[in-house]
């Protein structure tokens, strides 16, 4: 790949030159070692132009815009916990116990954005942006202000995902038609049984 | 050139015909459309639609096993299947971590440049035919293009849809029989190059129409994240090639050229040269290839199971910068697969650049743009 | 014709007398001059493409032009996957043409779909909406099928009798020749096929030609 940006060092950047930004980064377990910075949407229109505009960084060219659609999951992890434990010769002891704690993450729609840099040659840095929920508010600030390459994709992402992206330019269906009803990427989404039956056509 | 708000305030006066070329169009290079609003002769409005090919290959490839979108694959840019396969695993064995021998680097360079040579010679045909020089430069590019489908039937099993790299490798091996063979190829070349450019050099019906028409500017190529030839033709350095030196590209030399105006001239000179450097790149492999395997022997096929986390993978494609996204959740499927089409991106400064310009113009900066429908839908 | 009918014309042809019939004669000239519809929607309209290129060479059954025009064309050979949003205008284009008209679904994906038949917006083969004459298999089918599929359709004419019950559609006034265009739904094509199609071909619909 071009030269990796250190994900920590993003971050320190983008809150320090944009004041009262908060970033996350996200470690990536794959050995491709992209980690990315999820950014809050209040924040993310300027961020962006600032990653755009600043002088070492200058990431002038943003690659490809994905929308990600993470249902209500489940995730469990081994937690010790002192507990109360029946011993062997019937009386109660406090005891180190490994127990699975079960939470449930509620899902959302997630925009994720790479930007590499033409002039400088580096990248990539790779923004997320999550909505509330993905039910009644899947609304996103739109980067196609500041990197025009984002129009038809954020167009894709709320055609296929149902994601909002306020302010930009025009926001329609790009793939399928206007006046289609569903948001075909999302996991859920089942479609239409329409297979005709064979046995009609040997009159 | 004018700017998008002179235009669409000239669009509210006047008479204004409002045109749709497409989707069944002959020179729409595929079903697409752009509805045109015409004052006259000369473009006010111009919006591209497509979705008439979309085939949902990334639901698709979300359904199945990471072995089985590889065939999906080289349906997206059906004209170059080898680059298609070749972005594909080099995201995968990015998530994954897999190496690659380096005979099957040598041939899958061989195999992307040969691809890379016959998509330029079959565009530089079609935009010849869009010009109205109906049929006989596109039967020029087919010529070669058939020779080298031959040699890929012969490696792969298929002339188009080869399905020819894994995850680690190739499919199968080369033999010395195909190598000479692609030497004796690759000898010709040159000579086709430069009979296919003197048919066009100096011919004044291509000049006056394709030079300073549709510029593209820089900063505007850069911005709407245009890649390929046609960025390379508004004079940005970038090709991934060099960039990222992905596969043992760092170990071949070649140059890049670049444009001067970014207009139709550029982008299609911009086609003649680089297949002169793919001749280059092609002779350096040939020349350089390795014995040993072409599979890595750790890598497994049927039942990858990345660990959980995410990897982008791209390549210079003929089209442009071509990249895939996956994510991976610990499962044999991809969570999450996406294509970033070089054609589709390419294809958001249209309006732009035919604002101005007269109808029948727009068919010749689309024809520039080089485009492939069953990328740009996917 | 009977083997002594077919010695009398051999002798007279000899002779430098041509005979045949109007039949035979009305379907030679038809057979031969097909001319094809520019309709490419995918991969296959490549392999159309070097179909008619110089090595593999269409014009040399007849299709020697592309109409870019349904109106001036014979043959629409629908090369490619055909998406429900393409759909309508598929059969728009098909309802233009005036008849003797034919069809030739090419490829996996305009018989049933194909590999992307697990589509959301993939039409699962476009014999839901109009009739086809002849379907190739492949994915794509070289150029050499296409030629295959075209010698067959041409086959076809050439067994086409211009009087009695099996007589092509356009000798048959009764029968339709345009067919209902689907319209864009909230979640698909309505209707979803056109079950008039099948009824539409005059005799055994799935008649194989030896």
């Amino acid at each position: 790949m071009s030269a990796l940006l250190n994900a920590e060092d993003v971050k320190a950047q983008i809150e320090a030159g944009v004041p009262g930004s908060r970033v996350r980064v996200i470690q990536n377990g794959s050995p491709s070692a992209q980690h990315s910075l999820l950014l809050e949407n209040e924040h993310a229109r300027a961020v962006a132009e600032f990653l755009r505009d600043d002088a070492g960084l200058r990431l002038d060219y943003c690659s490809l815009v994905t929308g990600v659609d993470w249902t209500d999951r489940e995730t469990s992890e081994k937690v010790k916990v002192r507990k109360l434990v029946q011993a062997a010769d019937g009386t109660e002891q406090e005891q180190e116990v490994e127990e699975v704690r079960k939470t449930r993450v509620p899902g959302y729609l997630e925009a994720v954005y790479h930007l590499f840099s033409m002039e400088k040659k580096h990248g990539p840095v790779i923004l997320r942006l999550r909505t509330a929920n993905r039910t009644n508010d899947t609304t996103l600030p739109s980067l196609t202000p500041v990197w025009r390459s984002a129009e038809f994709q954020e167009r894709e992402a709320f055609d296929l995902y149902g994601i909002v992206f306020e302010g930009h330019p025009d926001l329609r269906r790009i793939l399928m038609w206007e006046g289609f009803a569903d948001y075909p990427m999302r996991k859920d989404y089942v479609p239409p049984a329409d297979d005709v039956e064979v046995a009609e056509v040997h009159r | 050139m004018s700017s998008v708000a002179e235009m669409h305030a000239i669009a509210g006066q006047g008479e204004i015909m409002e045109v749709s070329m497409g989707p069944h169009h002959p020179s729409t290079h595929g079903v697409f459309r752009m509805d045109v609003r015409l004052e006259g002769e000369r473009v006010v409005r111009l919006k591209p639609v497509f979705g008439y090919l979309h085939r949902n290959h990334e639901k698709i490839a979300e359904h199945g096993a990471y072995l089985g979108a590889i065939p999906y694959t080289d349906r997206l840019d059906y004209l170059c299947s080898m680059t298609n396969n070749w972005g594909y695993v080099l995201a995968v064995e990015k998530l994954a971590g897999l190496a690659v021998p380096e005979r099957a680097e040598y041939i899958r360079v061989i195999v992307a440049e040969l691809t890379r040579f016959q998509n330029h010679a079959g565009l530089v045909g079609f935009l010849l035919q869009d010009m109205g020089a109906s049929g006989t430069p596109l039967m020029y590019a087919f010529r070669e293009r058939e020779k080298i489908l031959d040699l890929f039937e012969s490696l792969s099993g298929a002339r188009m849809m080869c399905n020819y790299m894994r995850f680690g490798g190739v499919r199968v091996d080369c033999s010395a029989a195909w190598l000479e063979e692609v030497r004796q190829l690759v000898g010709r070349l040159p000579q086709f190059v430069d009979e296919f450019e003197k048919l066009l050099r100096g011919n004044e019906i291509l000049m006056a129409r394709t030079q300073g028409v549709g510029v593209l500017p820089r900063e505007l190529a850069v911005n709407a994240g245009v890649t390929g030839p046609m960025l390379r033709a508004s004079g940005v350095n970038y090709d991934v090639r060099k960039v990222d030196r992905y596969g043992i590209y760092d170990r071949f030399a070649f140059r890049v050229p670049l444009g001067e105006h970014g207009d139709v001239y550029d982008r299609y000179m911009m086609r003649i040269l680089e297949m002169r450097e793919t001749v280059t790149i092609l002779e350096q492999a040939l020349k350089d290839i390795p014995a040993g395997p072409v599979m890595d022997p750790k890598a497994k096929l049927r039942g990858l199971r990345p660990k959980v986390g995410e990897a982008y993978g791209r390549i210079e494609s003929p089209k442009g910068e071509l990249g895939f996204y996956l994510i991976s959740d610990g499962t044999g499927n991809p969570y999450r697969y996406r294509v970033r089409p070089p054609s589709m991106i390419n294809l958001t400064i249209l309006e732009d650049m035919c604002l101005g310009e007269n109808i029948a113009d727009t068919v010749i900066i689309l024809g520039s743009v080089d485009i492939v429908l069953g990328e740009v839908d996917r | 014709m009977g083997q002594d009918l077919k010695e009398l014309k051999i002798e007279l042809s000899k002779n430098g007398i041509f005979t045949t019939t109007l039949e035979e004669l009305y379907n030679w000239g038809r057979k031969n001059s097909v001319w094809p519809l520019t309709f490419g929607l995918a991969c296959c309209a490549i392999e159309m493409i070097a179909t008619t290129m110089a090595r593999y060479d269409l014009a040399r059954f007849g299709a020697e032009v592309f109409r870019p025009s349904p109106r001036q064309a014979d043959l629409i050979i629908v090369s490619g996957t055909v998406t429900k949003k393409m759909a309508p205008q598929v059969v728009r284009l098909y309802n233009q043409m005036p008849e003797p008209k034919y069809v030739i679904a090419m490829g996996a994906c305009a018989i049933s779909g194909g590999p992307f038949r697990d589509g959301y917006n993939v039409l699962k083969g476009i014999d839901r909406y109009i009739p086809v004459d002849v379907h190739i298999p492949g994915c794509p089918p070289r150029p050499e099928a296409l030629i295959h599929a075209f010698m067959t359709l041409q086959k076809k004419i050439d067994e086409q009798s211009l009087a009695g019950a099996d007589r092509p559609r356009h000798l048959q006034a009764e029968l339709p020749s345009e067919f209902p265009v689907p319209e864009f739904g909230e979640h698909g094509l309505e209707p979803s096929a056109n079950r008039d199609v099948f009824a539409a071909q005059p005799g055994n619909p799935l008649k194989v030609l030896q």
